[in-house]
């Protein structure tokens, strides 16, 4: 039994030392001067901390651009998702309406379309658009909500019908209902959907790749890539500083709400 | 699903029929519900269900992106595809890579969840870190272990001196580019099938591992007579969205390798962005994004007949 505990102790150590690991190597170089980074026997903790590391990696590139543009996109584009999710949610769950159940089967077929497929007509409908190199261009094919709406429908369909009934008769009115008795209502679910989205537009990669063109455009992920293209990978201090202004962010939302982000990415699958 | 909702009011009907009131608040109530999903469903059709139509139409032609003109060359592109031993190549990494990072993660998360499962000691904080990385941006992702498998500088090589080695050049090597990608992504999304997997170990029905401790069936009877079968809803959903991740995989790959050396590391994913964005043939990327759809839809659908059949025979 002793043996037992020890080996699942042991295994437990082992597992936190891989996740940990590549992050706190990130870190710590990000951290290191070349005279630490080129070394053999690898340096665990810096002593020569250079700082200018993050100074360099935001002037190699318009890193400041990157952050507004990518602030801007995920913001926006979250708000207009969120705001398609619970419109439809609330219609598929209070309003009436032929063909409900068609439309729903509709709504969530969209989710068996995987993004890549999509790229090449997307890019083609945004060029025809005009609105290649543009925000709404970045934000637009993505704004659509189809396993949030299913989600906050799912939360919507256990609210309590005579709070609901009690708004109506005191004559409040659809938006009214949904704004003052359903949404307050539907908090962490709101929360869980905010914050996948939040992270999924912040992280997205590919399509901001595609349909920018100019480095002032770009979002942070692609900024990635283009430091990488421009300076290989010779500076590694610089570069891992970078990828630092990417991931921090995320890892303070995560840290902070990963309750809410855990029930989001998880769900349907034990509970379906 | 939830069927204790609340139940629309019913549609007066008998009292009385058709008044004028009654009737314009359903006209009015039906043009709300347009109003509330009209746009959603304005983009989820131009931006998901037209790609899907125009893919289809754009794999029948010859496409260069530039000239006013498609000209329509029927199944060229998909015989073109299916003869040449590149596109073979791509389709046998794109397995390799999918059975890598799919039944890697699936194996791993498993035991992870299983081991998570245990009433241990700093369990939480490793449960957390272990889903941490599902969260953070794969470019980022793929520089830090673009430096882990630097063969000079990175942890890679202090990994290999320990075993008395020296470091493949990991990223450089046709040999160990891919199973490099496999690497960084089972990091990545390992933890997601443990969560999954350890939500599932969670809802277990207690009963069932009570009634198996009286039958006297030891850890690894239960597990695999009980357990296993328990979970394989969990199973079926892991499979179908991981292996939907794994065939999108892109920025990882984007950030380390490149496709590369040579094709190495060419799945299909970077074979849709490689053929459209960087040649310009919307013709193959066409093509191959409809094989992509069409194998994803047959693995879903799969799915959902198995689940059906395995609840009929319950």
């Amino acid at each position: 039994m002793r043996i037992a505990r020890t080996a699942q102790y042991a295994l437990l150590i082992v597992l936190g030392v891989i996740m940990v690991g590549p992050l706190y190597w990130l870190l710590s170089s990000s951290l290191k001067d070349p005279s630490q980074i080129y070394t053999w026997p690898p340096v665990w903790i810096p002593t020569n901390i250079r700082p200018a590391n993050y100074s360099d990696a935001w002037n190699s590139a318009p890193f400041a651009d990157f952050y507004i543009n990518s602030i801007i996109t995920t913001f926006a584009g979250s708000a207009i998702e969120i705001a398609n999710a619970v419109l439809t949610a609330y219609a598929f769950t209070f309003l009436r309406f032929p063909g409900k159940r068609v439309l729903f089967v509709v709504l969530l077929g969209a989710m068996m379309v995987p993004g890549h497929v999509t790229l090449l007509p997307n890019y083609l409908t945004v060029s025809e658009l005009g609105w290649i190199n543009t925000y709404q261009g970045i934000i637009i094919p993505g704004v659509a909500s189809a396993f949030g709406a299913f989600l906050l429908r799912q939360h919507m369909l256990t609210l309590p019908g005579a709070l609901i009934e009690a708004a109506r008769i005191d004559g409040a009115g659809h938006l009214r209902t949904m704004w003052s008795v359903v949404l307050p209502m539907s908090r962490p679910m709101l929360i869980t959907v905010g914050i996948v989205s939040l992270v999924g537009k912040w992280n997205d990669f590919i399509w901001p790749l595609i349909v920018t063109n100019t480095a002032s455009m770009r979002t942070l992920p692609v900024g990635l890539l283009l430091l990488k293209n421009q300076e290989g990978y010779t500076n590694w201090g610089a570069v891992m500083a970078a990828a630092m202004f990417v991931v921090v962010p995320v890892l303070v939302v995560f840290f902070l709400a990963q309750r809410h982000i855990v029930t989001g990415l998880t769900q349907g699958a034990v509970k379906g | 699903m939830t069927t204790t909702g609340v139940a629309p009011p019913p549609v007066s009907r008998g009292a009385s029929p058709g008044t004028g009131g009654a009737r314009r608040r359903l006209r009015r109530e039906h043009l709300m519900f347009l109003a509330f999903v009209a746009p959603n469903f304005l983009f989820i059709v131009v931006f998901s269900y037209w790609p899907v139509i125009y893919n289809a139409y754009l794999s029948l032609t010859d496409w260069d992106m530039i000239s006013p003109i498609k000209n329509f060359v029927g199944l060229d592109n998909y015989v073109d595809m299916f003869t040449s031993l590149g596109f073979a190549d791509v389709l046998l990494t794109t397995v390799y890579f999918t059975v890598g990072v799919v039944g890697g993660s699936m194996l791993l998360g498993l035991g992870i969840a299983l081991l998570l499962n245990l009433k241990l000691r700093g369990r939480t904080f490793v449960r957390t870190m272990v889903f941490a990385p599902h969260v953070l941006s794969g470019a980022a992702v793929g520089l830090v272990w673009a430096f882990i498998f630097d063969p000079n500088y990175g942890l890679s090589r202090v990994f290999f001196s320990a075993v008395g080695s020296a470091s493949p050049a990991w990223l450089t090597d046709s040999d160990w580019a891919l199973p490099a990608v496999i690497i960084v992504y089972l990091w990545k999304n390992t933890g997601f099938a443990a969560i999954v997997y350890l939500a599932g170990l969670q809802n277990m029905p207690k009963d069932v591992y009570e009634s198996a401790a009286l039958d006297g069936s030891g850890p690894w009877t239960t597990f695999r007579r009980f357990t296993l079968p328990l979970l394989s809803p969990v199973t079926f959903f892991l499979v179908v969205t991981s292996t939907i991740g794994s065939f999108q995989a892109f920025d990882v790959i984007a950030l380390t390798t490149g496709g590369g050396p040579g094709d190495a590391t060419t799945v299909l994913s970077w074979f849709v962005y490689d053929s459209g964005f960087r040649s310009f043939q919307a013709g193959p990327a066409g093509a191959s994004s409809i094989v992509m759809f069409g194998i994803l839809l047959t693995i879903t659908l799969l799915q959902t007949r198995y689940l059906e059949r395995k609840v009929h025979y319950k």
